[in-house]
């Protein structure tokens, strides 16, 4: 641990002062951090007059669910007037086998390309990164072409195919970065036992790697979850996802805004996601720190 | 065991279907509808249309896109028709329909357009934008006037100002805002927000037939002619009269300005109507809607819903149900009671409609005979996508910085020239 | 650093085994090889081959020279987007990889309510900008947020309109791409941080070394493959700055704040020009090849030999 406040002559009226700033730093941007989403929570809570009144950075008044009901089960999404319910679960049945697979995939790649490296290993890797790079707009086209010609064009398989691809990068990025770091002499050892590729990954690299699964799914889960041009693109109308569903019910091109039940969607779209970051934070962190064992 | 259970029904249901079908060969009428009207009254609007196509024996599937005016629907549609399997009706406007209709990926209407007379309700403006080849391809749905003023009555009457009939008017009016502290234009800076105020200007200073020759026929003579100039003159005292917040300012941020009374007025379409009234606002008491200065003008916007080739009976069906309930009277009636728009097909009884849409009726027969009526640039009536941006990109810049107006029509001519 | 195993340090007695060990890892990498191929190089290749065709309102595939690209170069919103990419990218990644940084080496401190702090800090990239924008252009907005509370509370003098200058446009969104990002920048250093053996620094700190120096020279170098991860994931939201724009400034002031994959959205899907949408994606992808090709190199080439 690098921690200097345990170590001897740590203290002086110096560290007194150095503390008060390193709270002043911390908190201070705690609020540049907190502040977009307390706007966006106190917007949900006022009711339409109170917006309409001008001060937009203000606390509510008084605490109204009225828009937060609405959302969820009312507000009409197209011809549907059944809130975002439904379209929730569109998400979760894209999100959970694309989140998996794309993890699935990637430590067995990261695995095969830091343990069993062969000529142009890292070059693979190279290639496989660049894949990040690829913006979503441009492989929109081919894609539709390309999910016509499979067959899986407008289903949820043919989503979920898009996901995982666009996923790998990053997947593998994690996976081998962590794998890198596992002494090779774990493997050798293991070698000269006499056991095979699956059975190292499945005995000694995978009793090591929740962490970095941890890590993975999190971040492939908000990735996927958040997704709009995608879903948008390749599914219609009852199977859309929900943050589609969010887009067409907060934007409107020539209709009335309703600000607070448009924050309101937001924050129910975004709950999952929020859950997972407050709740597994702490794994995440610790996901992360144990895959460093360097010295 | 719930898949397969499913499956079982589907394969049930597909051998009724097979067999009734072959028993009856009557084709049972469906239709996707990828649109972007997806809330508050819009989606009203559309929730209409599904009842009445539904009531007549239908099978509506909804896929609808929001967003930017239809910016995400767009590339939704063309994933799907390279994909192969296109939505059967689609909302499209202005030269875009004939865009779609140049790749072959419409189907034809004419049938139907025949059998309802359409040749003899639709004015001849609609008509141009919805044939192709001499073939309906496509359905009208309303039509926006763009070309208003929305004010504050109250705020006008402390400068004891009249609705201007000229531009040198407004700017009296403005001046004298200006000095009773009041900011004079609520506006929204936006691309499109920004050409919608530039193309009543340049309505109001050249006139339909300088509008037409500038951004229908593109003629790069108008586009830089002095009259292009004083537009850009115009606009540059139009910035003034902005109060400094207004980039990326939501147009309905700026129609509350007006309504607070921080503002006087707001160059906006009627869908801005929507927003008073959803407030409780009474249109002429606590709001007026005022014509922009023209010489009889009016700039039309108009949605309408495209026809894509489909193959299967059942949809060819539903194509053609719902192109007949679309410029049937009573949905017509129905939609734009909801939308704030007028009817895009003429002889709709005008009883129900507001003061506001109903004068909005009468300058679009009136502007249609004296030929000063044009399509919207800012909305993509008179020009296609290209056009339209390029335009767009020079009035925006312009509005943005201090370029002078004479550097901004050679932009203007070459953004155009480079558009095609 | 440990050395990966190389094929040179293979017992080579059980030749059979070994070919068919080395193979087994080949076929299992080669499923995500194969499918990074198709859908991100020959996705590449079809753009590029559709850059050089006249390309409107569908793709069409005859060939037509490099006219898109002499219309692209030739549009004064093109120049703005890719000077504002280059703006933004930079100083997007360097504030948020020093800020992330900084507010680790904070956090690691032993400081109270770490795990509020860290989750306040981390939040933000649970959630999109379609979701946040709205907020953001209000807190930005001179007459509706910041500036707006700051005369209110009687500090009248205070003036934040970058959201509305032209100029200055560009830079609210690093501060708003730097609020998503940094908090999962500073997640990365932390666990890294976490992972640095302190004897290392208990000796350095005994033989009177200061708490920056040993920060800056014993404990950042360690780091290396942080840097690495956070480059490429802050690298690749600027790439794909799309939403961001889109929700916050619009591309406006006028064009002042547009991206190149916002314009590149515009020409393809609003102005039926897909052939300049395709030529202005092949300059985004040369454009981050340029960058990002040397850096992969001298990382993954340095490795090796460490």
């Amino acid at each position: 641990m690098a921690d200097i406040a345990s170590l001897p002559g740590g203290n002086s009226p110096w560290r007194s002062a150095g503390r008060f700033g390193l709270y002043f730093l911390l908190i201070s941007f705690g609020a540049y951090y907190i502040l977009p989403l307390i706007v966006v929570l106190s917007t949900s809570f006022k009711d339409l007059d109170e917006i309409r009144n001008g001060t937009l950075l203000s606390l509510p008044a008084e605490i109204n669910l009225e828009s937060w009901r609405y959302a969820w089960s009312e507000a009409c999404i197209g011809v549907s007037c059944t809130g975002l319910k439904p379209y929730f679960w569109n998400s979760v049945m894209m999100t959970i086998p694309a989140v998996l697979i794309s993890t699935v995939l990637g430590a067995l790649t990261g695995y095969a390309l830091t343990k069993f490296k062969f000529r142009g290993a890292n070059m693979v890797f190279a290639m496989i990164l660049f894949g990040c790079f690829i913006p979503f707009q441009v492989v929109l086209l081919p894609m539709a072409q390309s999910l016509g010609f499979l067959g899986l064009a407008n289903t949820v398989p043919g989503l979920v195919l898009v996901h995982i691809v666009y996923g790998l990068p990053f997947t593998v990025l994690f996976f081998r970065n962590y794998y890198v770091s596992i002494p090779d002499d774990l493997i050798k050892a293991a070698t000269i036992d006499g056991a095979g590729f699956f059975t190292i990954f499945w005995r000694i690299l995978l009793p090591l790697s929740p962490p970095i699964i941890v890590v993975t799914i999190i971040w492939q889960f908000t990735q996927i979850w958040n997704d709009f041009l995608f879903g948008a693109s390749f599914t219609t109308g009852g199977g859309q996802p929900v943050t589609v569903a969010l887009n067409n019910l907060v934007n409107t091109t020539t209709g009335v805004k309703r600000y607070n039940v448009d924050m309101a969607a937001a924050l129910i779209t975004a709950a999952p996601t929020l859950a997972v970051y407050v709740l597994a934070g702490r794994y995440f962190v610790r996901g992360l720190t144990a895959g460093s064992v360097k010295g | 065991m719930k898949t397969l259970t499913h499956k079982l029904t589907m394969t049930t249901a597909l051998v009724s279907t097979l067999l009734l079908g072959a028993a009856t060969a009557h084709a049972q009428p469906q239709a996707e509808v990828l649109h972007y009207w997806t809330s508050g009254g819009e989606a009203k609007a559309v929730q209409a249309l599904k009842e009445d196509f539904e009531a007549n024996g239908g099978k509506w599937i909804d896929a609808p896109v929001a967003g930017g005016g239809g910016d995400a629907q767009a590339a939704v549609l063309r994933s799907r028709v390279l994909s192969g399997n296109p939505p059967a009706a689609v909302q499209i406007k202005g030269p875009n329909i004939h865009e779609w209709a140049a790749t072959g990926a419409l189907g034809d209407l004419t049938a139907v357009g025949e059998a309802e007379g359409w040749d003899n309700v639709l004015p001849p403006l609609l008509q141009d934008i919805v044939k192709y080849d001499g073939k309906y391809v496509a359905v009208p749905v309303n039509i926006h006037r763009v070309d208003w003023i929305w004010a504050n009555p109250e705020v006008l009457a402390k400068v004891d100002a009249e609705p201007p009939r000229t531009w040198d008017e407004f700017n009296a009016i403005a001046d004298k805002l200006m000095a009773a502290g009041i900011t004079p234009l609520a506006h929204g800076g936006q691309p499109w927000q920004d050409a919608t105020i530039f193309e009543t200007v340049a309505l109001g200073l050249g006139g339909a037939e300088f509008f037409n020759k500038a951004f229908v026929e593109k003629d790069p003579e108008t586009l830089k002619s002095d009259t292009m100039k004083k537009v850009f003159d115009q606009m540059r005292k139009m910035r003034g009269y902005v109060d400094a917040d207004f980039p990326g300012r939501d147009w309905n941020l700026a129609t509350g300005m007006v309504m607070r009374g921080e503002a006087a007025m707001q160059i906006m379409g009627d869908w801005a109507k929507g927003e008073f009234v959803a407030a409780g606002k009474k249109p002429g008491v606590d709001f007026l809607c005022i014509p922009t200065p023209s010489n009889g003008g009016y700039i039309l916007n108009s949605d309408s819903f495209a026809m894509f080739k489909v193959t299967s009976a059942d949809d060819n069906a539903g194509q053609e149900l719902l192109a007949r309930l679309i410029l049937g009277e009573k949905f017509q009636e129905t939609f734009n009671l909801y939308k704030g728009s007028i009817p895009a097909r003429m002889g709709v009884n005008s009883d129900k409609f507001d003061e506001c849409a109903v004068k909005s009726m009468i300058d679009l027969q009136a502007s249609s005979e004296g030929g000063e009526l044009v399509g919207s640039v800012a909305h993509e009536i008179a020009a296609a996508g290209a056009i339209r941006g390029a335009v767009l990109d020079v009035v925006t810049e312009h509005f943005n910085s201090d370029m002078t107006s004479e550097a901004a029509v050679e932009r203007l001519a070459e953004a155009i020239e480079l558009a095609e | 650093m440990t050395n990966s195993m190389t094929e040179k340090s293979l017992p080579a007695k059980r030749p059979l085994a070994d070919w068919l060990r080395w193979n087994v890892a080949k076929l299992v990498v080669a499923p995500t090889f194969a499918l990074i191929i198709f859908f991100v190089y020959g996705f590449i290749a079809w753009t590029g081959y559709v850059s050089f065709t006249k390309s409107k309102m569908l793709p069409t595939y005859s060939f037509d020279g490099i006219y898109q690209y002499v219309r692209l170069w030739k549009m004064s919103t093109w120049h703005v987007a890719m000077e504002n990419l280059l703006v933004f990218g930079g100083l997007f990644i360097l504030i948020a990889i020093v800020l992330g940084c900084l507010l680790a080496v904070a956090l690691d401190q032993r400081v109270r309510a770490e795990g509020l702090l860290r989750t306040v800090y981390l939040y933000p990239m649970a959630i999109s900008f379609i979701i946040t924008g709205t907020a953001w252009k209000w807190i930005l907005n001179p007459g509706l947020g910041l500036e707006k509370m700051f005369h209110s509370w009687g500090w009248e003098s205070f003036s934040f309109d970058w959201l509305i200058n032209s100029d200055m446009a560009i830079y609210t969104l690093v501060i708003a791409a730097v609020w998503q990002s940094s908090g999962f920048v500073m997640a990365l250093f932390l666990a890294a941080l976490r992972g640095v053996d302190s004897e290392i620094i208990k000796a350095a700190y005994l033989d009177g070394a200061s708490l920056s120096r040993i920060y800056l020279v014993i404990i950042l170098p360690t780091l290396r493959p942080v840097f690495l991860s956070s480059f490429f994931i802050l690298a690749h939201m600027a790439v794909k700055s799309f939403d961001l724009v889109v929700a916050l400034t619009g591309g406006g002031p006028g064009n002042s704040s547009i991206m190149p994959a916002n314009f590149m959205y515009e020409m393809t899907f609003r102005r039926n020009q897909i052939g300049l949408g395709a030529a202005s994606a092949m300059m985004m992808l040369a454009t981050v090849m340029a960058i990002v090709i040397p850096y992969l190199y001298s990382e993954l080439r340095e490795r090796k030999h460490g």
